[in-house]
């Protein structure tokens, strides 16, 4: 999977936790998910959980520990899916 | 000098009507929310009838965000927030998204349990080692205050926000709260109410007490029968009843529709001492409690035209009406009218004195005495103890000035509140 398509698919996840419909429809890598998408941080646990499920993956805590960005999120995926 | 305290909203998630037009409607017409049940048939409950709010899932987005409904599974939260966010909206308060809260509104919203289906969700994925794919609102639906926490950001109060309980006074015991901070001055508006879950999970421990009625499995509408001689046990309900519970002066100033004055009221504990026990009422306590309410409203017995009654339609009803007879030192033909809501409601334990002190107050308001159905055959007891005249089966329509509402409950526990019409 590249990068876009990727991103494609977070996209789709992340879209039921903001409300901040500007910043989701400019979604990029650089895209803060608490700064930018006005995410509540306790929902950073639901979405883990569902990109562990869309893509077949285990998330460590660590790892989602930092996973605040697009970016990292999209660094941390691909890590695990070459992983596989 | 102490405040006055009114009503200036209601909103009800009840088994026989959601919204206030259609409970109006249900209790005006005797009209029962008692059904079958098929999750208590499957589990081989004695009881296999219950009371729960009809709710739509299209309701349900009406109150609640997509985000909010992922993993939703609280009963209790679901009729809460339907509930109050009806009874703040028709006080005609706002919902707005400040910056401030609001510092001069709070809430006082009762629970016996919260989110117990969530609850057992949860534990089932502990046990298999997921705890860590619970998701991030297990402790918002599970804990007991989770009603009132999701009622106090929805609406952004920022006075007290809080959740009661002591069993079926919760909601009863919740607006004599509310009252009591209002009249303190601590408060301009309090959201009071309670709420309750349905299910088996809740109801379980009720059958397991064989006190709830098992004779009316194919014919559920006739199952739950206060102060009848056929009664054979409660119906086990569940919902939502909420009261906007203002300090007049506000009220006043908002121009608001005043439904009812909160006179005053009285909350006490039998001890489970002398005939009291976790389970039975201390009929001591019970009089004492309607005594200090009436004395605290600063009325005679006499002047109560009309009671809402616990009665459950258990053994215990015709303990119940001695108790008012003695403690309001009337009896025969000079008895108040009486009623009980959970003919047609079943018993909604935690959210039973909430919702019925909505439909209390709904008989102020219009002026109606709302039947007693499943009641044509008057227990002899009571019959003995007070005119069946009393005991009406179908609707009067009257002007009445003032009623006395009260709740009981397991760990003997009483509330009694006194309602009068509001004049200025």
């Amino acid at each position: 999977m590249n990068k876009e398509d990727l991103i494609a698919k977070l996209k789709v996840i992340v879209k039921p936790y903001t409300t901040n419909t500007v910043a989701y429809d400019n979604l990029n890598e650089n895209t803060d998910f608490i700064n930018d998408l006005n995410i509540n941080s306790a929902n950073l646990v639901d979405i883990v959980l569902d990109i562990e499920e869309a893509f077949d993956i285990v998330i460590e805590n660590a790892d989602m520990e930092r996973m605040l960005d697009v970016k990292t999120a999209v660094e941390i995926i691909e890590t695990k899916l070459a992983a596989k | 000098m102490s405040k006055r305290v009114v009503i200036t909203g209601l909103g009800v998630a009840a088994p026989n009507g959601v919204g206030l037009p259609a409970f109006t409607h249900a209790i005006k017409n005797g009209v029962s929310g008692i059904r079958h049940d098929a999750k208590l048939q499957q589990l081989q409950f004695s009881c296999q009838i219950a009371g729960q709010p009809q709710i739509s899932d299209e309701l349900k987005t009406q109150y609640f965000t997509e985000l909010e409904l992922r993993g939703f599974n609280s009963t209790g939260i679901l009729y809460g927030v339907i509930a109050g966010i009806e009874a703040w909206s028709n006080a005609g308060l706002p919902i707005e998204n400040n910056e401030e809260p609001d510092w001069h509104s709070g809430t006082i919203f009762g629970s016996g349990t919260s989110g117990i289906d969530k609850f057992r969700e949860s534990i089932y994925k502990i046990d298999d080692l997921q705890t860590r794919r619970l998701g991030s609102t297990v402790v918002a639906q599970t804990m007991n205050s989770g009603v009132s926490a999701y009622l106090g950001g929805k609406l952004g109060l920022g006075n007290q926000v809080t959740t009661n309980s002591s069993a079926c006074a919760t909601g009863a015991e919740a607006i004599l709260m509310a009252y009591d901070r209002i009249q303190a001055g601590k408060a301009k508006r309090i959201l009071a109410g309670s709420t309750g879950d349905s299910g088996p999970y809740i109801w379980a421990g009720f059958d397991a007490l064989r006190v709830c009625d098992s004779k009316h499995n194919d014919d559920p509408t006739h199952g739950s029968r206060p102060m009848s001689a056929t009664a054979a046990g409660f119906v086990p309900g569940s919902g939502a009843g909420a009261l906007v519970v203002e300090d007049l002066d506000s009220a006043l100033e908002r121009g608001a529709t005043i439904y009812a004055e909160v006179l005053g009221g009285s909350v006490n504990s039998g001890g489970q001492r002398g005939s009291g026990s976790m389970t039975a009422p201390n009929s001591t306590a019970v009089q004492r409690c309607i005594i200090d309410a009436v004395m605290n409203a600063g009325i005679s017995a006499n002047d109560i035209d009309a009671i809402n009654g616990h009665l459950t339609a258990t053994t215990k009803d015709s303990l119940e009406i001695e108790n008012w007879t003695k403690a309001l030192g009337r009896g025969g033909n000079d008895f108040p009218y009486i009623n009980s809501l959970k003919s047609m409601t079943g018993h909604c334990l935690s959210a039973a004195g909430s919702i019925e002190s909505v439909a209390t107050v709904l008989q102020l308001h219009e002026g109606f005495i709302f039947p007693n159905i499943n009641c044509d055959d008057l227990h002899t007891d009571i019959a003995a103890l007070i005119d069946p005249g009393k005991v009406p089966t179908k609707i009067i329509h009257k002007n009445l000035n003032i009623i006395a509402k009260a709740s009981f409950g397991f760990g003997d526990v009483n509330a009694c509140i006194i309602f009068k019409k509001f004049e200025q």
